[in-house]
């Protein structure tokens, strides 16, 4: 490409052309990853997937900005495309999609979705939801006691913004200006209940106002702005001037989970609007339009990543489950500090 | 040796280890200026600075869920608890993450973290402030449970719970803070977690308990002393993991077993340590195994006559062990 595009689309988005071309590759990645899980789900290979399609762009956009392995994450159940960004590969999600013992994840313990590798500081993350907004506060304010420059990212759906660690957690972190990002994917549902029977107010974001933070909306279609809102945001807690709250306004392309559907609560009309707001496809069609990746690019750039997947599932398949007995490990420390049982601290002989 | 207060001692272990470590932090509301509601925490603040002895806001999950953070970011958190009836919030950062941290990510992640709070009645505290809570936590794998009854134990049981590479539960009862002195080792030195100590010899029962009731059980034990009856007092002081070994050579050796504790019965420690023995004594006893606690009503009422008929105190105790010694 001409040097002089690249230029100009800079200075009509915002961003360079290789940051685009490279966000583009993420989301497909994700999203080519995410529908083999399905795959192998509706095949009987998966007992279970749950899905991140729809919010791809705004994940992308957020991870862009962090240092895997120096930030750090406190992710939830749908940030499949955040992962990746950061370091983790199709097979690692894979081999937890099926169960096998090699899932960096959670060494099959957990359903697949679970997040969680410590190299790459991913903070693992439960079923209970918001709970790791409380994980990312503390995590930051760990942080910053060291007089570290690390910056945390935690996310969730707007479904959890009810539970009362979504409070918490922004209110402490507020109080104490701490470096984090807590970052609201809505994607207006809570499994079949729509936002407006979850909250009063259309915008989550709202909220901010009342811990004393900024609280800004992003369209969650457009990669570009959620490339710039989240730089924002990890810029200004990088400073020290505390958190932000971020809502992206996203769509879920899928049922809740692989056990939902979810035509029994949401109207045909409704599903196929949201089709068309699908962020990789519109992605698509802008990055032809700016010139900076042709259909034909794409194309290629969709076949190398399908292979890479391909072979990622080949491996996983051919990986070993755990052995049953590993259900009795990493209970508790089992090394130094080993409890003696065997009697009395300092039991009379007799 | 110097003699100090329940209370003393706790703080002791905390300004040591944070002087030793500079991971370690004091995180509970009003552990600052004030040093906490029992002044369990008084000077620390002043000592370690705003951040190492930090006061949270009044959110009982905010102060378990931000300490499992700052633990998987390389701090030593002791949250502090104000009392063990407000804990509830917090069960499901308790139950669902620090407890399942390390078996979830298959020990990729651990939770080095220390969660204290008082429990305890007799002293007018009512319903929620004098619940002994402690048997819920016990039921979980994951968790570690302590409850100290002596000053010397109580430092040296939370100096090794902070070194503990995973969430220990360490309960103080309140009522035992200024009551209970005792000889207190200057410097450093640690209790294992998971073993129980012989807090007196005896011949006819196993008398199995913990925290203010071992001192209970002492006095009540020696009442019957004087009557040529022999009780073995066992302070449990590690909940979970409890002591296996200790509680079966003490009932195989005495073949009489009572257990007591403040909080009711029903699937307790009592319970716990019931069925140890009817597994692994069954041949050694003379007697069913009895247990003692309060009654099964929701918790401790506030006036003094509905108080006392709660407790179980030395005169109770001790007429449950005459009718286990006459069986």
């Amino acid at each position: 490409m001409p040097l002089a595009v690249a230029r100009d689309v800079r200075s009509v988005t915002g961003v360079d052309a290789e940051t685009l071309r490279s966000m583009y590759r993420h989301m497909l990645r994700a999203r080519l990853l995410d529908e083999r899980c399905w795959v192998l789900n509706r095949q009987g290979r998966a007992p279970f997937w749950i899905s991140g399609m729809g919010h791809e762009a705004i994940q992308v956009g957020a991870a862009m900005h962090l240092r895997s392995g120096v930030d750090w994450v406190a992710p939830y159940y749908r940030d499949l495309a955040l992962t990746l960004v950061l370091g983790m590969t199709p097979k690692d999600h894979l081999l937890s999609a099926l169960g096998r013992a090699d899932d960096p994840n959670a060494g099959a313990r957990q359903m697949p979705a679970h997040f969680g590798c410590r190299r790459l500081n991913i903070v693992s993350t439960g079923s209970s939801v918001a709970t790791q907004l409380l994980h990312g506060a503390g995590v930051a304010l760990a942080s910053k006691m060291r007089g570290e420059d690390a910056v945390t990212l935690t996310s969730v759906g707007e479904g959890a913004t009810s539970e009362g660690d979504f409070h918490e957690a922004l209110n402490f972190a507020a109080t104490r200006r701490l470096p984090v990002v807590f970052l609201v994917e809505n994607n207006g549902y809570a499994i079949s209940v729509p936002a407006d029977k979850q909250m009063a107010t259309p915008d989550v974001a709202d909220r901010a106002a009342g811990y004393g933070i900024p609280g800004v909306v992003v369209d969650g279609g457009d990669p570009v702005q959620c490339h710039l809102r989240c730089g924002q945001a990890v810029a200004r807690a990088r400073r020290g001037e505390g958190p932000t709250l971020i809502e992206a306004k996203v769509v879920r392309l899928t049922s809740h989970s692989s056990d939902d559907d979810q035509r029994r609560y949401r109207t045909a009309e409704s599903l196929e609007e949201e089709r068309q707001r699908d962020c990789v496809l519109l992605f698509a069609q802008r990055l032809d339009d700016l010139g900076v990746l042709s259909a034909v690019d794409a194309k290629v750039m969709r076949a190398e990543l399908q292979a890479e997947i391909d072979q990622a599932t080949l491996e996983a398949e051919q990986a070993p489950e755990p052995d049953p007995e590993s259900a009795l490990d990493h209970v508790v420390h089992d090394g130094a500090g080993e409890l003696d049982l065997t009697g009395f601290a300092a039991a009379p002989e007799r | 040796m110097p003699v100090r207060t329940y209370v003393d001692a706790i703080r002791e272990a905390m300004r040591e280890e944070m002087r030793r470590d500079r991971r370690v932090m004091v995180f509970g509301e009003d552990v600052g200026a004030k040093g906490g509601v029992f002044g369990v925490t008084e000077g620390l603040q002043k000592e370690f600075g705003e951040w190492r002895v930090m006061d949270a806001p009044l959110a009982e999950s905010c102060i378990v869920g931000v300490s499992v953070g700052a633990a998987l970011n390389g701090m030593r958190p002791i949250a502090e608890i104000q009392f063990q009836d407000f804990i509830l919030p917090a069960v499901d950062q308790i139950i669902s993450e620090a407890a399942k941290m390390r078996y979830r990510s298959a020990g990729d992640w651990n939770v080095p973290m220390v969660i204290r709070a008082p429990f305890g009645g007799g002293v007018h505290g009512a319903l929620y402030h004098s619940q002994s809570l402690e048997a819920m936590f016990c039921h979980v794998p994951g968790l570690k449970v302590v409850v100290p009854s002596t000053p010397h134990d109580a430092k040296g049981l939370l100096v090794a719970a902070i070194r503990d590479p995973d969430p220990v539960l360490y309960f103080e009862h309140k009522k035992a803070y200024r009551s209970i002195r005792g000889e207190v080792p200057e410097g450093d030195y640690t209790v294992p977690l998971g073993t129980a100590r012989l807090a007196r010899e005896g011949e006819d029962i196993a008398l199995f308990t913990y925290g203010l009731m071992v001192h209970t059980a002492l006095e009540a034990a020696q009442r019957l002393e004087r009557d040529g009856f022999s009780v073995e007092v066992v302070d449990l002081r590690c909940l979970r993991p409890l002591d296996r070994g200790a509680i079966v050579r003490s009932a195989r050796r005495c073949g009489k077993v009572l257990v007591a504790q403040e909080a009711n019965l029903a699937v307790s420690v009592a319970s716990e340590v019931s069925a140890i023995v009817a597994e692994e004594c069954f041949e050694y006893l003379d007697a069913p195994v009895m247990r003692i606690g309060g009654p099964e009503v929701p918790a401790m009422p506030f006036a003094r006559p509905l108080e006392d008929f709660y407790l179980v105190g030395t005169d109770k105790l001790e007429a449950k062990l005459r009718q286990l010694a006459r069986y």
